[in-house]
This record gives structure tokens, C-alpha cells and sequence, in this order.
């Protein structure tokens, strides 16, 4: 049997972590909630957000820093990708949108493999390993600032959706599309600014990761699969559902590693995703299929 | 008359591609052409599911791995015929269609949550293969090499070329036959409109169960074919998102839901990659980043791929020879 303390410490691991995959997640349920989507290209745009981040720390500025500059970057960039592209060529079918975000996200991945090779990267930066004392256990300061700053996205997301004007529009596009034409509001340009947001959550998301991983053009995969899982066992479109799904997905994934070693504990997060997705597709918070 | 004259093309272009051993020796086209077929092959498969019945699939990677899994396997530790072990491969790859149809079809999953847990079965198949021992986990499974027609096993690639390109002929014809029969209009009903499909008394479930099987079957096929052309199977290879991907892209290039379009599509795939490397001195996934433009181009312009501009094209060629 484990320790306690190990245990402990293994679960607080698994929440910090699971934050990110959260506010990953955010993104991913938010463009499904809204356009009926799954967003294939999504992890590929993680990829792409968390290259930018390296070549700013390249460029010296800190990954911390680069965060709200990448995170306005990339909502226009997700803004475009919308309006221009999946948009007009998917004709309104949902399966041409499936087709498209795949074809977007070989079209990135493979760029970035042309322009980077299959290099595997890290960055180096001073704080990397350095450590909170809780007095029962320690706690590393990038995952706590990884934590600390999901919850403030997350929370500064939900005042967006709750507050503003821009986020009533988005609801009301979720809801009843023709509806919310009817009352003025300009879908294109609402599901164009969802997109926006989510690739906006990838990239703060992005900066958060790179101080602990590497970077690679394949990174984005790893991370997507387990976004699916969480959404999915959240309930596709439900924010509050990717949050308590990420933190679970981060608990289950650290003890998992911590019991079958590394190379089985994904199993367990597909075994879950199979399992919800086949017992309870409309997952633990949604509420429709 | 013309309900016959597209098995008689299919039956010509097969005759006509058969020549090309004839007319080159070189080995780095005919190995080109034989992944092609392979893929076409792959395709053909995907077609099934995914164009004439709707149901989009990513992860069709875990047909093609337990077909070339299930025939290397058998050769390798239990002595099975190469032939045999091929067939049974290809019964195995129907198994887990109709295991993984019955499990989400059942669940009543369609569109995009059908395409997630298809994407998530091949991954969990390829994790399990690279863990167990029944695969040789990491380091994968060879086919002992014995070159000898009983083991399926020449020394030309002209052969395999000629047994892939019967295999692909061999699909075509028989997606042509589906396309004429009942089973055929089931299929393309419950892609256009399953809850009409079902109102007028299709049995969805079992068209849907019928189409997964026959499609795991073709691509199990393809993989097990692969297998025993490199003689060699491991976890990327055989359960890879790689073949998922280019099974896709062949049909839809090519042209979804035809006949012709897998084959069209593997073969324009090739050209096409081969062209990318050219112009941009062979940068590594450029050739990719090629097709997946090409997708969404094709997507957002020519729904029907290569098949449909090159009937548009013999259509403009007809009309302009009457007014002449």
C-alpha cells in the first residue's frame, strides 16, 4: 500500500494538473455548445499556441508574460480559421465541419512538423522546479500557477458569458440559432467569436504547459484525446462539466500512473471515455445527446 | 445494357492496370503502386461506412491493425497457413466492426459522438498492442521470411501487385453490386435521413451493423495484406491514426460514396504527395499538409472529388462534340 502523504501528494498533482486540462476542455465544450461541433483541429491549434509561446521564449519574454498577448493572438487567429475557412467551406453540414477542422488540423500539425522537424523542445526557465512548502507536503510552483490561473480564465470566461452583451448573444445562438437571427444578432460572426475563445483558452492553456513539458508537432494530440474525454464525461456543451471533468480526469490520471505506471494510466482515461460514451453519452452534467 | 457497362469499366481499368508490370520493372514504382492499392484497398472499406452510409469514422485504424496483427500473428506463433491466416485476419477485422457497431450503434450514438469513440477504440487498441506481450508489445511482429508461393511469399512485386489490384477489382465490383441492391438504397437512406429511414421501416440498426462489418472486413483485408507484404507489424503501424486518416482522404478526394473514388483518391494521394516533396525538396509532412488542403478544398468545392470532376469533365467533353 502507498503512504498517505504520497497519496496526498499525488491527488493535489492530479488537481493542478487537471486545471489545465480543464480550462483545455473549456474551449473544446464551448465551440460544441455553441456550433454543434466537435473541433478536430483543436489539439493541432494547442500545438501551434504552444510553439508561439516557445518562440517568444526564445525571443526572451516569459511564457507568464507572452499569456495575454498569445491569448488576443490567437482569438483573432481562431476568429479568422471560422469566418474564413470552416465557415464557407463546410456549407452548414455537420459532417463537412467534421472533415474540414480534420483537414485544419493536419494542415497545421504538418506545417509545424515541415517547420520545426519532430524535434521534442523544452524551455528552461528558473522557477521550473522550485517548490511551496504546504508543511504536509510540497507543492511545484508551475502547477500552481497552472492552477491558479485556469480558475481565473475560467472564472473570467463565465463573467463573459454571464455579463456581457457579446456572451448573451452567444447563448442565445446556443440555444435557438434562427431565433437569435431573427433578433439581429450575426451568427457568423458569434460562432466566429467562439471559435475565437476557444483557441483564446488553448493558448493561455499553452502557456501554462510549457514551463513543466515539451513541445513537439504531435503535443497537441495527447492533450486533445483527453480534452475529448472530459468533455464528454462532462456533457458536451456544459462549462461547469468540463471543469469537474478535468479535475476528476487529473486525479484519475495521476493515480493511475501512480498504481499502473505511466504507459497504462492513458488507458484508464480511454476506458472511461468508451464507458461514458457508450452507458451515458449525454455525460454526468449535460442534458441533451 | 447500362447498368452492365460499369462492371465493364471497372473489369478494363483493372486489365489496363494489370499491364504495368509489363511495361516497367522498376521496383520503386511498382512498390508505389502496391502501398496504393493497399490503401485503396483501406479506403474502399471506409467507403462503405462512411460515404454510402454516413457514418464518419476516425478511427479505422482498428480494423486495419487487427487484420495485419491477427495475420502475422498466426503465422508467426501458431503455424497457420499464410493464406488461411489472411482470410481469418479479415473475419477477425468483420468481428470487431461488428463488436464496435453493436456496442455504439446500440448506444444510439451518431455523428460526432460516433466519430469520438471510433477514434477512441484505435487508440486504445494501439495502446494495448504496444503493451502486450501477444504482439510483441514495443518491438512489434515479424513474419518469418521463407520465400515460397505457399506462404504467399515472391520474390516479384509484380504478384502482389497483381493480388492487390484483384482484391481492390474484386471490392468494386461488389460495392457495385451493394449500390444495385436494396441493401445498397438502405444504406444510402439512412445516410441521407436515418429517422426517415426508420420511419418507413428500414431496420437501421441492422443496415448500419451490416455496412460496419463488411467495411472492418475490407480495411482488416488491406492490413492483413500489408502484413504480408512488409512482413512486419507494430503498434503504429497497424493501429496508427495514419491509415485512419489516409482511408479518409482517398474516399473523399477520390470521390465519397462511389465506386471508383477510393481508388481514384489512393492514386491521386500518391501523385500528389510525390509532386509536394518535389516542389518543396521533401520537408518532412509537407506532402500531409498538402492533403489536408486538399480535403477542404475538396469539401468546400467539389463534393464529389476527382469521380465527379472527371465525370463533369467527360460530360463538357460529350456536350461540345454534339454541338461540333
Amino acid at each position: 500500500m502507498f503512504a498517505l502523504p504520497l497519496l496526498v501528494a499525488s491527488i493535489l498533482n492530479g488537481l493542478m494538473t487537471g486545471a489545465v486540462y480543464a480550462l483545455i476542455a473549456v474551449g473544446l465544450t464551448l465551440v460544441y455548445g455553441v456550433l454543434h461541433i466537435i473541433n478536430f483541429a483543436h489539439g493541432a491549434i494547442l500545438t501551434a499556441a504552444m510553439f508561439a509561446a516557445f518562440l517568444a521564449f526564445r525571443a526572451g519574454i516569459d511564457p507568464y508574460l507572452a499569456m495575454v498577448p498569445l491569448a488576443l493572438l490567437f482569438f483573432g487567429l481562431g476568429y479568422a480559421m471560422q469566418r474564413l475557412v470552416i465557415g464557407p467551406a463546410s456549407h452548414g453540414d455537420d459532417r463537412n465541419i467534421l472533415l474540414v477542422t480534420l483537414g485544419l488540423a493536419i494542415v497545421i500539425e504538418n506545417l509545424l512538423l515541415a517547420a520545426f522537424k519532430s524535434d521534442t523542445r523544452t524551455i528552461e526557465v528558473p522557477y521550473g522546479f522550485a517548490t511551496i512548502d504546504l508543511g504536509f507536503t510540497f507543492v511545484v510552483v508551475p502547477l500552481a500557477i497552472g492552477f491558479a490561473v485556469s480558475c481565473a480564465a475560467a472564472a473570467l470566461l463565465w463573467v463573459l458569458l454571464a455579463r456581457t452583451d457579446t456572451g448573451k448573444a452567444i447563448r442565445a445562438v446556443a440555444k435557438e440559432k434562427l431565433g437569435a437571427a431573427l433578433a439581429g444578432i450575426d451568427v457568423a460572426h458569434i460562432y466566429a467569436v467562439t471559435f475565437g475563445l476557444g483557441a483564446a483558452c488553448l493558448a493561455v492553456a499553452a502557456c501554462l504547459l510549457l514551463p513543466t513539458y515539451y513541445v513537439n508537432p504531435r503535443v497537441g494530440n495527447a492533450y486533445v484525446l483527453v480534452a475529448f474525454t472530459i468533455v464528454v464525461l462532462g456533457g458536451m456543451g456544459s462549462i461547469a462539466g468540463a471543469i469537474a471533468g478535468g479535475l476528476f480526469i487529473g486525479v484519475v490520471e495521476s493515480l493511475s500512473g501512480l498504481f499502473f505506471g505511466e504507459s497504462l494510466g492513458q488507458l484508464g482515461i480511454f476506458l472511461i471515455f468508451i464507458l461514458v460514451l457508450l452507458v451515458r453519452p449525454t455525460g454526468l452534467f449535460g442534458a441533451r445527446a | 445494357m447500362k447498368h452492365w457497362s460499369v462492371y465493364g469499366s471497372i473489369g478494363l481499368a483493372a486489365v489496363v492496370f494489370a499491364a504495368l508490370p509489363l511495361v516497367t520493372d522498376s521496383n520503386t514504382v511498382l512498390n508505389a503502386m502496391v502501398t496504393a492499392m493497399i490503401i485503396a484497398l483501406a479506403a474502399q472499406g471506409w467507403n462503405v461506412l462512411g460515404g454510402y452510409g454516413g457514418q464518419l469514422s476516425f478511427g479505422h485504424a482498428a480494423f486495419f491493425g487487427t487484420g495485419a496483427y491477427a495475420d502475422a500473428i498466426l503465422q508467426a506463433s501458431c503455424g497457420v497457413n499464410a493464406y488461411a491466416a489472411l482470410a481469418i485476419a479479415t473475419a477477425a477485422g468483420g468481428l470487431v466492426g461488428l463488436a464496435i457497431g453493436f456496442l455504439s450503434f446500440r448506444a444510439g450514438l451518431r455523428g460526432s459522438y460516433f466519430t469520438l469513440v471510433t477514434l477512441a477504440f484505435a487508440e486504445v487498441f494501439r495502446i494495448v498492442a504496444n503493451a502486450a506481450p501477444v504482439t510483441g508489445a514495443a518491438s512489434g511482429t515479424l513474419i518469418k521470411l521463407d520465400v515460397r508461393a505457399v506462404n504467399f511469399q515472391f520474390a516479384s512485386r509484380a504478384i502482389y501487385f497483381w493480388i492487390i489490384l484483384a482484391l481492390v477489382a474484386a471490392t468494386m465490383l461488389l460495392m457495385r453490386g451493394i449500390e444495385q441492391r436494396r441493401f445498397g438504397a438502405w444504406l444510402i437512406a439512412v445516410r441521407e435521413n436515418e429517422d426517415a429511414a426508420k420511419a418507413l421501416g428500414v431496420d437501421t440498426l441492422r443496415v448500419k451493423l451490416q455496412a460496419i462489418t463488411l467495411s472492418a472486413a475490407m480495411t482488416a483485408l488491406a492490413g492483413g495484406f500489408y502484413a504480408q507484404y512488409y512482413l512486419f507489424v507494430d503498434s503504429t503501424i497497424a493501429y496508427g491514426s495514419w491509415i485512419s486518416v489516409e482511408a479518409l482522404l482517398a474516399t473523399i478526394i477520390g470521390g465519397i460514396g462511389t465506386v471508383f473514388g477510393p481508388v481514384f483518391g489512393a492514386l491521386a494521394l500518391y501523385f500528389l504527395g510525390e509532386f509536394a516533396k518535389y516542389i518543396t525538396g521533401r520537408a518532412p509532412g509537407i506532402d500531409l499538409a498538402f492533403y489536408g488542403t486538399l480535403l477542404i478544398l475538396v469539401v468546400a468545392f467539389a463534393r464529389d472529388g476527382v469521380q465527379g470532376l472527371l465525370s463533369k469533365a467527360a460530360g463538357a467533353v460529350a456536350r461540345a462534340g454534339k454541338s461540333a
